[in-house]
């Protein structure tokens, strides 16, 4: 009888379809990898950064105060690198503060802008570039080349660090989502995209520093406050507060997390 | 259908084109040839209409044409499009969109001295063929590669 | 006025290249706005390229050109400190004009 040949035919057949789709998924990533080297020169992220220096420079609010007043962590005036080391702890407001949670305290405290003002509409839309992304855009990149560095050396730091790590595991919202759900493995896929698992070094720093970023989809600049509002909307959880505690112990996580990888933002993305 | 409005607003700059600015400022000098904007190509909504409008007949499918597109764009907001001719005295080429709901995406113009070549991005709809059409000689010639599109770049 | 472009030139071997970023929002007419509504059209529509008074290159741009447009292209001569400037007009008649030294 050709029952054992048949069968192995049948295997044969089973094993070369498996390898068809798994490497038409691995083709299908390279493809989008030669993408996104194509489209990697010619970031249209450079007009927020331009908006964003020029902006810093000018004295504006009700104080009519420039942002070079304010210090981002390595003291008043000092831009270069500053991004890298964010967030950490702050003396003045005694709290750990990520990029956008400073910006709003210099904002208010110097330029004399209402802090709802600022958090009422912080990401930008048609027609409408808010301020604030504008210089997250500038220092970040001012950050470009820098190898990231955010220590854990004050109590407040590390607690922040063990929090947001208790964060990216806790499962809320109707689906039960936690950020590892779709970052905490590896070979997860939305659609396309390959999802960066955040407990692989590489991922997690590869993931870091190609954020904030200017998205081709959207056709705008986007923060990482953003990012971290588009991933909770994502899980249907409801929609954190604008540079809230929660968000800078979830952000000092991820970039304590990609220490030691050289920044590359703003980056440019799908 | 042609778009009126767009017809309108092109005519309505004051019939103002970038040479009369250019020649204004003395950026250019006047004798330096110009192609007028090419509206009724630009409205093409068909291939066909599209070929008609530029006055192509046949295009030779010519491998001196060099289309460089990724074979997936993530996004098709920005495909980027390499087009580069080694057909002697290429003084044009445009860029066509097979299913985009106008298919000239732009046209570039070699002046003598300009290596007959262009780097840029476009915006796909949809899956489609994108077609490189060189004019050299009077002549016109073609090559075209699929780009496979995941998300739709024309809508919010 | 536009917004400006970025603009860089540099030669080597006597061959300029230049690479353009154009800010610009080229709304193909097509997409609706959060209310609904169509987004009229507005796209830049002709450009030109120009060193020492010669055009080195003319494009003419329709709706499907990307936002924030990016060009690259190549001619012939250029020498460092010389100025490439890149023009442009859109179909509301607006204008940009950006000049750069060749590096």
């Amino acid at each position: 009888m050709n029952a054992p040949i048949l069968k192995n035919g049948f295997f044969v057949f089973l094993f070369s379809i498996y390898c068809s789709v798994v490497l038409a998924e691995s083709n299908a990533s390279d493809e989008i990898a030669k993408y996104r080297e194509m489209i990697s020169d010619g970031n249209p992220a450079e007009f927020d950064e331009m908006r964003g220096e020029d902006l810093w420079k000018k004295p504006s609010g009700p104080n009519k105060v420039s942002m070079q007043k304010c210090d981002l962590g390595k003291g008043i005036g000092i831009v270069k690198g500053a991004y890298a080391e964010l967030p950490k702890y702050f003396p003045d407001t005694d709290r750990v503060q990520d990029l956008e949670s400073r910006l709003v305290f210099c904002m208010t405290t110097l330029q004399g802008i209402p802090e709802k003002e600022i958090i009422a509409k912080p990401f930008g839309g048609d027609n409408y570039k808010p301020d604030i992304e504008s210089y997250v855009a500038y220092v970040v990149g001012q950050s470009k080349g820098v190898k990231m560095n955010v220590s854990l050396t004050h109590p407040k730091e590390k607690e922040a660090y063990e929090i947001g790590k208790r964060i990216f595991t806790y499962r809320a919202g109707p689906y039960d989502f936690a950020c590892s759900t779709c970052h905490g493995q590896d070979n997860i896929r939305i659609r396309m995209q390959n999802l960066p698992n955040f407990n692989n070094l590489k991922d997690s720093q590869a993931a870091y520093i190609s954020w904030p970023a200017y998205r081709v989809s959207q056709g705008l600049f986007r923060s990482f406050q953003w990012r971290l509002n588009d991933c909770f909307r994502q899980q249907r959880f409801p929609e954190p507060q604008y540079a809230s505690e929660l968000t800078i112990d979830l952000a000092i996580f991820m970039a304590r997390n990609a220490n030691n990888a050289i920044y590359a933002g703003p980056g440019l993305k799908r | 259908m042609i778009n009126l409005e767009r017809r309108k607003a092109l005519k309505t700059g004051g019939g103002i084109g970038l040479l009369a600015i250019l020649t204004s400022v003395g950026l250019i000098q006047p004798s330096n040839a110009l192609a007028t904007y090419e509206v009724i190509a630009f409205d093409a909504k068909s291939m066909n209409e599209t070929l008609a409008a530029l006055g192509v007949n046949t295009p030779e499918d010519s491998m001196s044409v060099h289309l460089t597109v990724p074979e997936i764009a993530e996004n098709g907001a920005v495909v980027p499009v390499t087009v580069s001719s080694l057909i002697d005295h290429t003084e044009q080429i445009y860029i066509l969109v097979e299913k985009n709901p106008n298919v000239l995406a732009a046209n570039f113009t070699f002046p003598d001295g300009t290596e007959s070549f262009v780097t840029t991005r476009v915006k796909m709809r949809e899956t489609s063929m994108i077609i490189a059409l060189i004019k050299a000689n009077g002549k016109f010639y073609r090559t075209s590669k699929e780009v496979k599109v995941t998300a739709g770049g024309c809508g919010g | 006025m536009g917004n400006p472009m970025r603009i860089r030139a540099s030669v080597q071997e006597g061959m300029t290249e230049v690479k353009v970023l154009m800010q610009h929002e080229m709304e193909t007419g097509l997409r609706k706005d959060a209310d609904g509504k169509l987004v009229p059209a507005w796209h830049i529509t002709e450009l030109k390229a120009v060193h020492n008074g010669k055009t080195v290159l003319e494009g003419q741009f329709g709706t499907a050109v990307s936002k924030n447009p990016y060009l690259v292209f190549r001619f012939k001569g250029g020498v460092s400190g010389e100025k490439i400037s890149v023009n442009w007009v859109d179909n509301k008649g607006d204008t940009r004009s950006d000049e750069v030294e060749i590096s």
